[in-house]
């Protein structure tokens, strides 16, 4: 039996993943604030086919330490909101899904609901979003309503079961207008029917929200949620409450452990019957010539050393090839790939991975689908509250 | 002699019965290609900026979802970030609450817009209080409302602190010697008031404009005076020639206190209109709009915001009710939640005296009274009539121009741009084109030095 096709993504962050990449010939880095650059690149992953690019965020300035700011002045610093870059891009594309990362740490779960049903409307159902924590002190006193906590441990199984009501309020407030709530019926002069429009009634210890949401049902109904995912925390975050996991497995072992950790919390959560896409996250330099590509990330390393959470690759599209098909035997869907530089190393991926991917029969050989669901074989699912709400 | 120019901005039809839904050329209030369409409309007519008001939680009257008047809407600064790939040139106002955010999302989010619209970007600053709505929001209603303008100038020179942050000349990106900022501290801000204690480095460097231009609603003295101190336009409701001259002289004359000019704040009533071939068409149409804008339902539920009772029971087309208004403490829950205009009777006793003697001098029905209470067409007339009138409230200082509020989603604005703009541009009151392309030029506000400080 020929495999499945895989699904790609790609997560577009500033000039590239590689902190050298700004300085590469081909890098663009004084048009980062500008939507051109990033409607280009958009449009260089639709014309790859490719399902998906994630904008990252973060609510601080970008740092190079992991748990505080920093005050380098060699490296990019300086990004757009991604919620509101993404809703600039949309209308410029057709096919693509678009899923800009999102705090929910500080911010209201209710603002980020009626956010990204804005973007799957104005994507007409192509929009989601990564949610990601922000647990950072230095990111706390940007708001300054909250104190973190010094164990770290503590600190995150707090952040990620919060993370977890968040999306449960996004969600719920997606379906809180059941899709036939519009009526219009001029003869009783009511343009809803307000026995299908539902209160979430939502009571965490972080927040409570009553709903309705103001916005109607967004065009996929929910559209697609996303997180990446390191350690036990958010692993069971996916399996709970997310459609598509990013991972950042070491091996195919390692693979094959984490896709188990987030089936047991999603079997855990009674959604066997879901669809929960695992996806392992790789940072790619490519080149047609492998060794090229080696020396070109070795170079790069050379002017500011790379030190990922994901995996480095540098070789040739047909040896990505090979790694994805062996990686993917652990149980996952789909990769998303980090391009090391932008935009070449995107132009490599839609020019030189994806042909490669679909002469193996591995890849999409056009759009099949018109909303993000539709691509990642996501059913459109019913609205939790019609049932319950409505005596129809 | 040249004449004074006007500003037109465009308010995309709003949730209240001003917006007519039951027409056949009523569109959706949802899909953007509705806002697409009133956008390029109002860009072809070379406007200055589209608006969209917030909304943060459904209104609700006797107890359950308010349903009468067109209902749900996209969050308006991400739903106006996708109308600046659509239009170039054409200002997009997007309304935030000062009360259920945070200085630093809002100061991320609109210099984002300005830098993805290439600096076209306003903030309508609005501030609210109402428990009601907080049931939406991790902090609740928590203000009380004498405090709400305190926050609402906090919050606004908050933002301004951040967005000042970056001067804009940081990123150097210069490849060869590895400098991408040139100073180790952009953005780096401390605020420490009542409401807000922050500090840090804001995210965004500095957008076209700067600041986003800063729009303000209000007609109270609180709000007056708020926008004299930092609004760069004031939207306000339109009456007669008259109360606009006095509440312009007003506005204009607190302005010095600021140390501001008078053209560093326009203006601008919202504005209705009803066009026609001749004047008795125009007349004929406004009442048809009206007629469709106060339903029997709807005259009901208006008289219920002022007594603060269910009369559901009673005819629209018969005699308003022997029985008074229910007065109640401003922070009570009213039979009507979630609308501004629920606190505009201040004295309820007082607007049902004034309305029963007037329903009596005129034998008018409920329905009859509300549909004059409540704000009917300000311009009705021929396209000529309605342009000339237009101007004689600028020339005459009643207005600095207008927010044009169409009652059809999304072509209400088509017939005004077809008819009235030309005549407008051919007299020489409004512009041709663009003269410049933030939307700090069109409103003939200068450029903001980098080094603005609050």
């Amino acid at each position: 039996m020929p495999d499945t096709p895989l699904h790609l993504g790609v997560s577009l962050d500033g000039a590239g993943r590689h902190p050298a990449a700004w300085r590469e010939p081909g890098a663009r880095p004084t048009e980062l604030l500008t939507a051109g650059y990033w409607a280009d690149l958009v449009a260089e992953a639709e014309h790859g086919l490719l399902d998906l690019v994630t904008i990252d965020d973060s609510l601080g300035l970008q740092s190079a330490a992991p748990f505080t700011a920093d005050d380098r002045t060699d490296q990019v610093r300086g990004r757009l909101d991604a919620s509101m870059l993404a809703a600039r891009i949309a209308p410029l594309t057709s096919s693509i899904g678009i899923l800009p990362t999102v705090v929910v740490t500080h911010t209201e779960p209710f603002h980020v609901s009626t956010t990204i049903a804005t973007l799957d409307y104005v994507s007409s159902g192509r929009g989601g979003v990564q949610v990601r924590v922000a647990s950072r002190p230095d990111d706390a006193a940007l708001f300054g309503r909250r104190t973190i906590p010094a164990d770290r441990d503590a600190l995150l199984q707090e952040l990620f079961g919060e993370a977890a009501d968040a999306v449960e309020v996004i969600r719920r407030l997606w379906d809180s207008w059941e899709d036939d709530a519009i009526i219009r019926d001029a003869a009783t002069g009511r343009f809803v029917d307000r026995d299908r429009l539902h209160y979430i009634d939502f009571e965490g210890p972080h927040f409570s929200v009553r709903g309705p949401s103001i916005t109607p049902r967004p065009p996929q109904g929910q559209p697609v949620v996303a997180a990446l995912a390191h350690r036990a925390e958010p692993f069971a975050l996916v399996g709970t409450s997310c459609d598509l996991g990013f991972v950042t497995p070491r091996d195919t072992a390692d693979a094959r452990a984490i896709v188990a950790a987030i089936r047991e919390a999603q079997s855990g959560a009674g959604r066997d019957g879901d669809t929960v896409h695992v996806w392992a996250d790789l940072t790619v330099v490519l080149d047609d010539d492998a060794a090229a590509a080696r020396e070109r990330l070795a170079r790069l390393d050379t002017v500011t050393p790379l030190d990922d959470d994901a995996r480095v690759f540098a070789g040739s599209p047909a040896e990505l090839a090979d790694l994805l098909a062996d990686l993917r035997t652990a149980g996952l869907s789909g990769f998303r790939l980090r391009p090391a530089v932008l935009p070449d190393d995107l132009q490599r991926i839609t020019r030189g991975l994806v042909p490669e991917l679909q002469r193996r029969g591995l890849f999409r050989t056009g759009y099949e689908a018109s909303t993000l669901r539709g691509l990642l074989g996501l059913p459109r699912p019913a609205d939790r509250y019609a049932t319950a709400g409505s005596a129809r | 002699m040249s004449r004074r120019q006007m500003h037109l901005a465009a308010h995309f039809p709003g949730v209240n019965n001003t917006t007519v839904w039951s027409e056949p050329e009523s569109g959706s209030q949802i899909e953007f290609s509705s806002f697409a369409h009133m956008a390029r409309t109002a860009e072809r007519a070379k406007f200055d900026f589209i608006f969209l008001a917030e909304g943060l939680r459904l209104r609700e009257q006797n107890g359950g979802i308010y349903d009468l008047d067109v209902v749900g809407r996209p969050d308006n600064a991400t739903i106006l970030a996708a109308v600046a790939a659509v239009t170039e040139r054409l200002g997009i106002a997007a309304t935030v609450s000062s009360t259920f955010n945070e200085p630093y999302e809002v100061a991320r989010r609109f210099a984002t817009l300005d830098h993805l619209s290439g600096g076209r970007a306003a903030w309508n600053v609005v501030t609210s209080w109402d428990k009601f709505t907080g049931e939406n929001f991790r902090r609740g209603g928590y203000l009380a409302q004498g405090d709400r303008y305190l926050r609402a100038k906090q919050f606004l020179d908050t933002v301004m602190t951040l967005l000042d942050s970056w001067r804009g000349d940081e990123i150097v990106a210069d490849k060869a010697s590895g400098e991408f900022l040139r100073d180790a501290d952009a953005g780096r801000f401390d605020v420490h008031v009542d409401q807000f204690d922050i500090s840090g480095r804001f995210s965004v460097p500095r957008g076209p404009q700067g600041r986003p231009v800063v729009l303000q609603a209000g007609d109270s003295d609180e709000g007056r005076e708020f926008a004299a101190a930092s609004a760069d336009a004031i939207f306000t409701r339109h009456g007669t020639l008259e109360a606009g001259q006095a509440f312009y002289a007003d506005v204009k004359r607190r302005l010095a206190a600021h140390g501001r000019t008078e053209d560093q704040l326009k203006i601008l009533p919202a504005t209705t209109f009803a066009l026609g071939d001749t004047q008795a068409e125009a007349e004929d149409r406004g009442r048809e709009i009206r007629r469709q804008q106060v339903s029997g339902q709807t005259a009901l539920r208006f008289l219920e915001q002022v007594w603060n009772r269910d009369l559901s029971h009673l005819d629209p087309d018969g005699p308003l009710p022997g029985i008074d208004p229910l007065v109640v403490d401003a922070d009570a829950p009213r039979v009507s939640q979630g609308r501004a205009a629920d606190r505009m009777y201040r004295d309820p006793l007082a607007t049902a005296r004034e309305w029963r003697e007037r329903a009596a001098a005129n034998n008018l029905s409920i329905r009859d009274l509300m549909t004059e209470v409540t704000s009917r067409q300000s311009f009705v007339g021929t396209p000529q009539a309605v342009a000339e009138e237009m101007e004689r409230f600028v020339e005459q200082r009643a207005s600095d121009g207008f927010i044009l509020v169409p009652h059809i989603t999304p072509t209400g604005l088509d017939e005004f741009a077809d008819k009235v703009i030309p005549i407008l541009q051919e007299r020489g009151s409004f512009r041709a084109d663009y003269s410049g392309t933030t939307l700090r030029d069109h409103l003939g506000l200068a450029p903001l030095d980098a080094r603005t400080t609050v």
